[in-house]
């Protein structure tokens, strides 16, 4: 790891009305790194990600990539940051209107400004590097089923070949088999691409694997941080409690999400 | 609790909503005047809006013009006027009614699927992933929307005009036994330019009413299948009244001396 992190997170605060997310939250991602932030249901690991992808602006802190602050940039500089990320969303998000190909190579096309079969070449290439065919790529998503959409979206997610890679719960709702396959296609691509990586799961088995240091999000902030070698004995009684799924410990589950 | 309160709340947020929509009109409008552009998502709304609108709207304006002309037959006979038929059809039809009908037909046809479209892809986060893959929702999905509705709600009302005044002149003609080149002649005859255009531009700013409150309520929808239900029935709802209120300033504008 080098002196400077990729992302550098500070007391970073976001609050919906009364009730407060993200409480002076700091996290640090290294260059080449895997951070797997793992939480409860509602903890606001959802938010913590949508706060670096811009698609929230925080209430206060900071967010540093590649040593510059994001929070409170002029819409078009963030834009620009942008283009260093790639996201895998929870459901996919694939574009329904438009054949698969076409959602690989999206970014290529619409950001980049490329030339339409040059993209296609890259989205037939990316899609067989999550072992996806080329007949595949012209079938529309709501032909594939979730493990496809899955690898497809991932197939989008690393097209622009992006620095730093975000994976929002990427094996949620996929059976335990398919779940191995998107870990492995995930450390695959993120170690092809030399990118960081930043995960949000409370699939421990996934973050087990594909993490390289975890941290557990509480009531909006890190309360432990550590490689994934020392979780098991990190002596924290609510990451014990998480990692081992029990329903008796210091947590307690909220049942209402607000 | 204190009825002061409830209507100071209602009232408020009646106005944030109003602040909302002029501050989602202000963004969507300045993304469609600055490039980039995307010539092929409008030209896929000027299909989606205009042209497959047109059976609707012709079927509409047929028949209003028919009913017209029927109507204002056994009125007009009752003190011999029959002979303004013909200009009253072409009157109403080019001033009010072709305009109001196709606005409110599109309304319901095209805003509400845009609502359904645009709050799916909301609610499916694939607002979120145009966003991550640096494209501004606004420019991919909005401008096309409102540049082509404010297009083609014009060229279909035109085709209206035409469809509605042809509906008057076979009931005139067929049923009503006018003269056919007479009917034609008092049609032409007190027509006004100012007439055409201004129903041409009430269809404009009733396209762009359609096309912002679909994309308005679609994309602040929040919360799954319910929420964009709501926000196609809001769209539907708040196009309509706005075409009628529009429709009233319009008229005000155009034509009172």
């Amino acid at each position: 790891m080098t002196d400077q992190p990729k992302i550098r997170i500070r007391d970073l605060r976001k609050s919906f009305g009364r009730k407060v997310v993200l409480d002076g939250l700091d996290l640090d991602i290294g260059v080449a790194e895997s951070v797997v932030v793992i939480g409860g249901s509602g903890t606001g690991k959802s938010v913590l990600l949508k706060c670096i992808l811009g698609l929230m602006e925080p209430d206060s802190g900071i967010i540093e990539i590649d040593g510059r602050n994001v929070v409170g940039l002029p819409r078009a500089e963030r834009e620009t940051c942008m283009r260093k990320f790639g996201m895998l969303f929870q459901g996919g998000a694939l574009f329904d209107s438009l054949p698969v190909w076409e959602n690989v190579a999206f970014g290529l096309i619409q950001a980049q400004r490329m030339d339409k079969s040059r993209a296609r070449e890259i989205a037939v290439a990316k899609l067989a590097q999550v072992g996806l065919g080329e007949d595949v790529s012209l079938l529309s998503p709501s032909e594939l089923s979730g493990g496809m959409q899955k690898r497809v979206a991932l197939a989008r997610a690393i097209a622009a070949e992006p620095e730093i890679i975000f994976f929002d719960e990427p094996t949620t709702g996929l059976d335990p088999i398919m779940a191995d396959v998107i870990n492995d296609l995930i450390i695959k691509c993120v170690q092809e691409l030399g990118a960081s990586a930043l995960s949000i799961t409370h699939d421990m088995a996934s973050a087990r694997k594909i993490a390289h240091r975890v941290a557990m999000l509480y009531q909006g902030r890190i309360i432990w941080a550590g490689p994934i070698s020392g979780i098991d004995n990190s002596g924290n009684p609510y990451v014990d409690q998480f990692i081992h799924g029990r329903a008796e410990g210091p947590i307690q589950m909220a049942v209402r999400r607000d | 609790m204190n009825p002061l309160a409830s209507i100071g709340s209602t009232f408020l947020g009646f106005l944030g909503a109003v602040g909302h929509l002029a501050m989602f009109a202000g963004t969507a409008v300045g993304h469609c005047v600055r490039p980039p552009v995307y010539p092929r998502l409008i030209g896929r709304q000027l299909l989606e809006i205009g042209y497959y609108s047109l059976p609707v709207v012709g079927m509409t304006t047929l028949f209003s013009g028919m009913v017209l002309a029927l109507q204002s037959y056994t009125g007009f006979a009752r003190f011999s006027a029959e002979s303004a038929v013909a200009t009253v059809v072409v009157l109403s039809m080019t001033r009010e009614l072709a305009p109001v009908l196709a606005g409110l037909m599109v309304a319901g046809r095209v805003g509400a699927a845009m609502a359904a479209e645009i709050g799916t892809m909301r609610v499916t986060e694939q607002i979120d992933a145009l966003t991550t893959l640096s494209t501004n929702p606004f420019k991919y999905l909005i401008a096309p929307r409102l540049i082509a509705g404010t297009i083609s709600l014009p060229i279909l009302v035109l085709i209206g005009d035409i469809i509605g005044v042809f509906g008057g002149y076979v009931v005139g003609v067929y049923k009503l036994d006018f003269n056919a080149g007479n009917y034609i002649q008092s049609t032409v005859q007190y027509l006004e330019r100012m007439d055409v255009i201004s129903g041409l531009v009430k269809a404009g700013v009733f396209g762009f009413i359609v096309s912002l409150m679909g994309c308005y309520h679609g994309y602040r929808s929040r919360g799954g299948a319910q929420g964009v239900g709501a926000a196609t029935t809001n769209a539907v709802v708040t196009a309509s009244i706005m075409i009628l209120i529009a429709n009233y300033v319009i008229t005000e504008l155009f034509f009172a001396r």
